[in-house]
């Protein structure tokens, strides 16, 4: 028998959760999608935002502040990152990618640990967003409700990029062949570190927005990037809209499966990206061919 | 006349080569005694696991994981700074491990304890893959571990095996000395069953009869065992379990789950959760007003969740293996305490706690066996001899090898009643750890082989 009211409840939170997971996705995808290359370090970046954005706030008590400087960090991040060690890896097997990016952010992570310890830090939401709100069928923290509004508007300024600008353009010509981008006169080494540092930049605000809503430790970015992952391979690598819609879907798989049966929210999650691959190998929203 | 007849303070009529030889013969009179007793003790024991390789020369080896990234990482440093410390006590002979192990002088049998670490991050085959490495390549003569019940039963598995003695670092579940016990395996810390039957009381006096309870338990054998003996315990006093959200280690968000517990209707949550899944959980149950519409209990005290969840602590009940402040009953706590925060800077947590007393009770398992031999030190343990801790006296049982200790009842104290920065919790009842015990093959546990 169903509980109506919770189920509602879970519909809603699902949505909430997928939205957050969508953010963090669509950085990780535009990267793939771009350079070909699997940024492994994405859940450090991740975590980096929510430090970045944390001590700022420890300085200055303004969240605003916060946000911004930990998504400035850690663009600044993902840039130097790119120029000084990325570049080097476009023409080498995708093992070496893998093993250099998923280098860094263990390097990353320990450093963060070296300077903050393992303890959790607690970053409180604005003044403004904190408590719970009535939503008539749930009550509901108010700022996971700001979070989905702030996550759509995020989103919402990255598509204007991907699909407003010549940059986006670019960019999305690139994602579909950057052998022709290249051969049309665009440096596209200079798009694939402004990508590189985009993608971060996503990640980190992704950090600093979800630092209240989760407590931070070095170890943070870890558990979100199996889940990021999942969310890209159901939506399909390298889609902007894949990532939105896996990671609606995947938020919403885990709600109402722990409705039914706690245990098997992540089974559920893994099956369906496994029932994904088998029936549509390149995801949902993914094109066939696209590496 | 050689030259040697010249030469001032020589005795004559000694030539160099006697005296080399004298020399030799003095310096090997002092040094045979002890490796012909050596000899013939390793002559009296078959070779068994890391012996006698492991006790050959001047030192001995002991391989420590324990998670240092992951979950449990705070935790996993805390009881590794217990175990440096009480490595360093039995190194130097300090007071308070004599207090614990009075044969203790300096080392263990005179052996220099040398130890290595490794990172388990909680997970049972990165802490195995680790030991093997420690046992094989280190000739390790005792291994620990634990901090996830996980692990110390692949660990006791692994003890059991290779024949090296295990001493087992945090695990709350009924398992470890339960169904998954083994010959070469032992536990000092509190555990589900004793949590449960020291805690149920005093929440049933607390809260009354008939309430309906939810629980948050991990995805493992603690979690399952821990809300399984709180469950037996409760229901007794017709407490019934509306809703069991059960999560996977490590899960980056709770949201689901406490909309569930949210809707449940439940009057009290127990969070069975531990590490960061508990600071986690437990911050976001604030966040969904869960915390509002029930009260919290944490039947398995997690060390540092009171700084981490700044306050959300407070009023709440939990069990635990120690808390500092006991130090006004138990002079050696006391002593721990001083000498902890002395070298750390922090008073101890119950991790450390655990660490510390294990390894000086294996210390004096050694001493009094009179050797490394791993079955003559088991033998030891087995005799269930009354042993000083931190907390009194103890004992391990020698059924199941399972240490019979008092639990400690905690409530979070509210800010104003903080004396001081560290003093999170009032100490409620220290409760014996005789009636606490199931009964030793109550959780099917087969000991196994000494050889």
């Amino acid at each position: 028998m169903i509980n109506w009211p919770n189920f509602v409840s879970q519909l809603f939170n699902g949505l909430a959760l997928g939205a957050l997971l969508a953010l963090i996705s669509s950085g990780l995808t535009i990267i793939y999608g771009t350079l070909g290359v699997l940024n492994l370090a994405h859940g450090a970046m991740f975590m980096i935002g929510g430090y970045a954005g944390y001590v700022t706030y420890s300085y200055t008590g303004s969240f605003i502040l916060a946000v911004i400087a930990g998504s400035l960090f850690v663009m600044l991040l993902g840039v130097a990152m790119e120029r000084i060690i990325i570049r080097h890896f476009y023409h080498r097997p995708h093992e070496d990618q893998l093993l250099v990016t998923f280098g860094l952010g263990i390097c990353f992570v320990e450093i963060v640990r070296l300077i903050f310890t393992s303890q959790s830090q607690v970053a409180p939401p604005p003044a403004l967003l904190q408590g719970i709100t009535s939503l008539g069928f749930l009550f509901y923290p108010t700022y996971r409700l700001a979070v989905v509004g702030i996550v759509a508007v995020a989103l919402g300024g990255l598509f204007l990029i991907l699909y407003r600008t010549r940059l986006g353009m670019i960019v999305r010509a690139g994602i579909e062949d950057s052998v022709m981008v290249d051969s049309l006169g665009i440096n596209v080494y200079r798009v694939f570190m402004i990508v590189f540092g985009i993608g971060a930049m996503a990640a980190g605000f992704a950090g600093i927005i979800n630092a209240p809503v989760v407590s931070l430790t070095p170890g943070v970015g870890d558990d979100i990037l199996v889940e990021t992952f999942v969310v890209v391979v159901i939506g399909g690598v390298g889609s902007f809209p894949g990532a939105i819609l896996g990671g609606l879907i995947a938020g919403e798989i885990i709600s109402i499966t722990s409705m039914f049966n706690p245990g098997y929210a992540y089974v559920m999650l893994f099956a369906a990206m496994t029932l994904v691959l088998v029936l549509r190998p390149h995801g949902l929203l993914g094109t066939q061919g696209r590496e | 006349m050689s030259t040697k007849d010249f030469r001032p303070g020589r005795t004559p009529n000694v030539s160099r080569r006697t005296l080399l030889q004298a020399g030799a013969g003095l310096i090997g009179g002092t040094v045979l005694p002890a490796s012909i007793a050596s000899q013939a003790f390793a002559e009296d024991h078959p070779a068994i696991g890391t012996f006698p390789a492991g006790t050959s020369g001047s030192s001995a080896f002991i391989g420590i994981s324990v998670p240092r990234t992951g979950t449990y990482a705070v935790q996993g440093e805390d009881e590794l700074k217990g175990y440096q410390l009480a490595i360093e006590h039995i190194n130097s002979g300090h007071e308070l491990i004599k207090k614990i192990s009075p044969k203790t002088s300096k080392g263990v049998l005179g052996k220099e304890l040398k130890f290595g670490v490794a990172d388990s991050a909680a997970k049972p085959n990165e802490a195995v893959q680790a030991q093997q490495r420690f046992i094989s390549e280190n000739k390790a003569v005792m291994i620990t571990g634990g901090t996830s019940s996980a692990v110390a039963v692949a660990l006791n598995k692994l003890a059991q095996r290779e024949k090296v003695i295990f001493v087992c670092g945090i695990s709350g579940s009924n398992d470890t000395t339960g169904k998954d016990c083994v010959r070469y395996g032992f536990r000092q810390n509190f555990f589900g069953q004793t949590a449960a039957a020291a805690i149920a009381p005093v929440l049933i006096k607390q809260f009354g009869k008939n309430k309906k309870a939810a629980y948050l338990t991990p995805d493992y054998t603690y979690g399952h065992t821990v809300t399984k003996s709180m469950q037996d315990f409760l229901a007794g006093a017709g407490w019934t379990t509306v809703t069991n959200q059960v999560s996977p280690l490590g899960a980056p968000d709770y949201s689901s789950y406490l909309l569930n517990v949210a809707n449940s209707g439940a009057d009290v949550l127990i969070n069975v959760n531990w590490g960061h899944d508990a600071v986690l959980s437990t911050q976001q149950a604030k966040q969904f007003g869960v915390l509002d519409k029930m009260k919290l209990v944490v039947p398995y005290q997690v060390p540092f969740i009171a700084r981490e969840t700044g306050g959300l602590m407070q009023g709440v009940y939990a069990a635990t293996d120690y808390w500092w402040t006991i130090e006004d009953k138990y002079p050696l706590a006391k002593m721990f305490n001083e000498t902890f925060e002395k070298k750390f800077g922090y008073k101890p947590e119950w991790g450390a706690e655990n660490a510390y007393v294990s390894f000086a009770h294996w210390a004096r398992m050694v001493e009094e066996a009179g050797s490394f031999y791993p079955p003559d030190v088991i033998k030891a343990y087995e005799k269930g001899e009354t042993l000083p801790s931190l907390v009194g006296d103890v004992h391990y049982r020698p059924e199941d090898h399972q240490c019979v200790r008092p639990v400690i009842i905690v409530r979070g104290k509210m800010e104003k009643e903080m004396k001081n920065k560290e003093d999170y919790y009032e100490v409620v009842e220290i409760v014996p750890g005789d009636g606490l015990m199931q009964k030793p093959d109550a959780f099917g546990c087969h000991l196994g082989d000494y050889t």
